[in-house]
């Protein structure tokens, strides 16, 4: 009975590795994340975190390794039986589909500036999910209140704080009903008063049982809201496990240690 | 023994400067259309295109920006009937001129556009699992939309004082009236004084009708 109740792996990335150039971004990076689970990725700057994130969604290529959601390779076809190591990029019709199982949520928001809250909402709803522009309207209208936004739908992105135009950001993510959620230090570009307002929607979200990935330098929230917190360190994986003990000030993996006590000296 | 402007002889045939007027905007209208589609369909092919078709456009750009307008509507007009079996009158051939030639600029307007487009919307576009005709159209156009509308007008106010080199080939536009009244009354510096002041009045009209534009443009929802 045990077994059946632990929940399916959604996001297996088995040994991905990336160079641009010749800088080797991401060293053989191998992690899975169950469905419903919430994990952070911290790290120094540089060491690969929003590279990472981008494979997920194929924003980026990978040269080897695999990354798979719900069993599904990302980015490339599978390949003939014996691998002939030439692998096959998806069509970009593919790629198009299976990116909208896959949400994400950027530091700098990237609305859509030409359309409204409600419009950056409703274009993947429509053109990707095929509704109707009414009921387009009507989910992006429920979202926008989840956020805390329904009295702000038919203002445009420019008319928005910081703090406004992120959580219509992760509005525009979540409204797809994406399999994943990937946010990439969303906070950063905020003013330190706003933050809090945008970390309180994913945690909302994190309670609905939505699987994330995130990248973030909130330690507290990192702590509070991870089911695990992986430690990235030039390009691979340093650590990986629950905030307790990744965040444990007693830890033996020295990179971590030092990351931590550099962290703990500029944040606190 | 001075000169002394007298302008009735203009009034009387201010019909000629009136309709030459109102050709004048319809040439530049119909030529900024079709050098609009012209533009963008090579523009969005160049920007995603191999080296061929790039040095293809950019010779086309090229070609345009350094031979002068009124050569290049000789070559249409006197030049292009001798080479291919056409037949075509000479306000045809001077829209066809026309958008050929702001095409080229347009291009280049465009080209520049697209590429000012902030890659993280095309990547929030590519998240929510937009096909790249779809980011096209939904995300990278009405941004460039926005970008380059007034460099648009711009080329739409030149586009509009350019008609007048229609009037070699004889097109009666409003530069063409005026050398007609000219060659009819002789009243040469009361003419040109009422042309001039026709072009301005247009032009600045024109302008601040496309600003309207470009302003209700950049907060339409
Ligand atoms: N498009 C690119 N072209 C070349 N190098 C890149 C590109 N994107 C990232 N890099 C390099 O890859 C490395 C990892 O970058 P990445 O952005 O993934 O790090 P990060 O962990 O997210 O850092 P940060 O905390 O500063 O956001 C860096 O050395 C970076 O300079
Ligand atoms: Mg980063």
């Amino acid at each position: 009975m045990a077994s059946s109740n632990k929940p399916p792996v959604l996001l297996d990335i088995a040994e991905v590795s990336k160079s641009f150039g010749a800088v080797n971004v991401l060293r053989s990076v191998s992690l899975t994340v169950d469905k419903g689970e919430v994990v952070t990725i911290i790290g120094p700057s540089g060491s690969g975190k929003t590279t990472l994130l981008r494979c997920v969604n194929f924003l980026e290529s990978y040269d080897s390794g695999s990354i798979r959601i719900d069993g599904k390779e990302v980015g490339f076809r599978p390949g003939p039986a014996r691998d002939s190591g030439a692998r096959q990029r998806r069509s970009e019709r593919d790629l198009a589909s299976m990116r909208a199982e896959t949400g994400m949520v950027f530091q700098g928001f990237n609305l859509f500036p030409h359309l409204t809250a409600a419009g950056n909402i409703m274009l993947g709803l429509t053109k990707v999910r095929g509704k109707s522009s009414a009921e387009a309207r009507s989910i992006a209208e429920h979202w926008l209140g989840r956020v805390g936004l329904g009295h702000k739908a038919d203002s445009l992105p420019a008319e928005l704080s910081g703090g406004q135009q992120q959580r219509v950001g992760i509005a525009r993510a979540v409204a797809m009903e994406p399999k994943i959620l990937l946010l990439d230090e969303i906070t950063s570009a905020l003013d330190p008063e706003l933050v809090g307002e945008v970390l309180a929607v994913v945690r909302s979200l994190a309670e609905d049982g939505m699987t994330m990935v995130m990248v973030t330098h909130e330690m507290a929230f990192a702590r509070d809201a991870s089911s695990r917190i992986v430690f990235m360190a030039d390009g691979g994986v340093s650590a990986v496990g629950p905030p307790k003990e990744v965040l444990a000030a007693e830890t033996t993996n020295e990179r971590l240690r030092a990351f931590l006590a550099r962290f703990r000296a500029s944040h606190f | 023994m001075g000169y002394t402007l007298n302008f009735n002889l203009i009034w009387r045939h201010f019909d000629k400067l009136w309709g030459g007027l109102l050709l004048s905007l319809e040439l530049a209208v119909i030529s900024i259309a079709i050098g609009i589609v012209i533009g963008l369909v090579l523009a969005v092919w160049y920007v995603s295109a191999g080296r061929v078709v790039r040095a293809i456009i950019a010779a086309y750009v090229e070609f345009i920006r350094n031979v002068p307008l009124i050569l290049l509507v000789y070559l249409v007009f006197y030049g292009l009937p001798t080479v291919v079996d056409l037949a075509y009158s000479a306000q045809t051939s001077f829209v066809a001129t026309l958008a050929l030639y702001s095409g080229a600029y347009l291009v280049e307007v465009f080209r520049s556009g697209l590429e000012a487009v902030p890659r993280g919307q095309l990547d929030a576009g590519k998240a929510i699992g937009l096909t790249p005709w779809q980011r096209l159209i939904h995300v990278r156009l009405p941004t460039m939309m926005r970008i380059t509308l007034p460099a648009l007008s711009n080329t739409f106010i030149s586009l509009f004082k350019d008609t007048s080199v229609a009037s070699v080939i004889s097109v009666p536009e409003l530069t063409y009236g005026a050398q007609w009244i000219n060659f009819n009354t002789f009243r040469i510096v009361e003419v040109y004084l009422v042309v001039t002041a026709m072009y301005l009045v247009t032009g600045y009209a024109l302008l601040f009708a496309l600003r309207l534009v470009e302003r209700w443009y950049r907060t339409a929802r």
